[in-house]
C-alpha cells in the first residue's frame, strides 16, 4: 500500500515513454489536410513550353507525388507508384522538385514514366507552398479541390493497399 | 594546438552556414530576418534552426523570409505563413494555444502540485498529537527503568 503511489507514477511515466517511442519524429502532421490545394502553374516536363495549374484539375480526385532524379527513395518508390498509375484510379501528377530537367528526363527515361505528367518546380518554391520537407511526398487531392490525404516518404506496398487505395476509392467512388 | 585548429573549424564552419548576402531596406528589416531565421526550424534536419542549417530546404525558406520582408510582411506574417504550411512544429517557440495549453502549464501545474503536496505533508507531521500524560509517564518508567539496570 506503501508503495501504490510511487508505482502509479512509475507506471504512467513508462507509459507515457513508451507511447513516446512509438511517435516518428520525422513524420510531422501537416496542416494542409482539408485546405485547398496550394495554386501553382508550372511548365511540364516532356513539353516546357506548355503548363499545367492546379485549377485546371478541379472536378476530379487527383494525387501528386513529389519526386525528384537525386532522392534515393523515390526509386524504391517507383514500383509503387508505377503500380497506383496502372489502376487508372485518377491521375498521378509529377512535382519533380528541385531537379534538373535533363537528369528528371533521363530518370524517367530510365525506370519508366507512370506520371500522367511531371511539372517542373526548379526553384522549389511550388514544394515550399505545399509545405514539402522531405521527398518523396504523397498527396490526394478531392474533387472539390480540397488536400485529403498525405503521405511523407515513400508509399510502400503496405501503404498504398491499406491507406492510399481505399482513399481514392473512397472519393471517386 | 591540432585541437585548437580542429576547434577552429568547427567554428568557421557554423558561421558560414548561413552566410548569403541578402540586402535588407533597413536594420530593422535585417535584425526581424535574424530574429526569424533563428526562430523557425529546420525541417530536414530537425533539430537545427534556419539560420544554422545548410539544408537545401533551409536556404530555400530563408530565401522565403527574406523575400517576404522586402515585400513589406510583418515577421508575425511570415511566421504565419510557414505555420499554414509546415505546421507548429515549424516554431522553436510553440504558439499559446489551447492545444499547447499543457505543454506552456504543465511544468508549473506539476511545480504547484508537488509543492501542495510538500505542505501537506510537513503540516501533518507538525500536528502529530502529543502524547498524553499516561503514556508520558510510562514513557519516564521504562527510561528509569533501563538506567537502574
Amino acid at each position: 500500500m506503501r508503495f501504490a503511489i510511487p508505482l502509479g507514477i512509475f507506471i504512467i511515466i513508462v507509459g507515457l515513454l513508451a507511447y513516446g517511442l512509438q511517435l516518428d519524429p520525422k513524420k510531422v502532421p501537416s496542416p494542409l489536410i482539408g485546405k485547398p490545394a496550394p495554386a501553382f502553374s508550372l511548365a511540364k516536363l516532356d513539353a516546357p513550353e506548355q503548363f499545367l495549374a492546379q485549377k485546371d484539375l478541379l472536378g476530379q480526385v487527383w494525387v501528386l507525388n513529389v519526386w525528384a532524379s537525386w532522392c534515393v527513395s523515390c526509386r524504391a518508390e517507383h514500383e509503387i507508384i508505377t503500380r497506383l498509375s496502372a489502376l487508372n484510379l485518377a491521375p498521378v501528377i509529377g512535382l519533380n522538385y528541385k531537379d534538373e530537367p535533363d537528369d528528371a528526363r533521363r530518370w524517367l527515361a530510365q525506370f519508366g514514366d507512370p506520371y500522367t505528367t511531371s511539372i517542373m518546380d526548379q526553384d522549389g518554391r511550388v514544394g515550399i507552398d505545399w509545405g514539402v520537407y522531405g521527398v518523396p511526398e504523397t498527396f490526394i487531392i478531392g474533387k472539390d479541390g480540397l488536400i485529403k490525404y498525405k503521405h511523407i516518404g515513400p508509399v510502400t506496398m503496405e501503404s498504398l493497399e491499406a491507406e492510399v487505395l481505399p482513399k481514392l476509392r473512397e472519393l471517386t467512388g | 594546438m591540432r585541437l585548437l585548429l580542429l576547434c577552429l573549424i568547427f567554428v568557421s564552419y557554423s558561421a558560414l552556414a548561413a552566410i548569403e548576402a541578402y540586402e535588407f531596406d533597413s536594420p530593422e528589416m535585417e535584425a526581424d530576418y535574424v530574429t526569424l531565421i533563428n526562430e523557425l526550424r529546420c525541417l530536414v534536419c530537425q533539430n537545427q534552426n534556419l539560420s544554422g542549417s545548410n539544408a537545401d530546404l533551409a536556404k530555400d525558406l530563408r530565401r522565403q523570409t527574406h523575400e517576404m520582408l522586402m515585400q513589406g510582411k510583418t515577421p508575425d506574417q511570415v511566421v504565419e505563413y510557414m505555420v499554414a504550411r509546415y505546421g507548429d512544429f515549424v516554431l522553436y517557440r510553440p504558439q499559446f494555444k489551447t492545444s499547447t495549453l499543457l505543454l506552456w502549464l504543465g511544468p508549473f501545474a506539476l511545480l504547484l502540485l508537488v509543492l501542495v503536496l510538500v505542505v501537506r505533508h510537513m503540516h501533518s507531521r507538525q500536528t502529530l498529537a502529543p502524547p498524553d500524560a499516561e503514556a508520558m509517564q510510562k514513557a519516564h518508567q521504562l527510561l528509569s527503568d533501563t538506567r537502574e539496570k
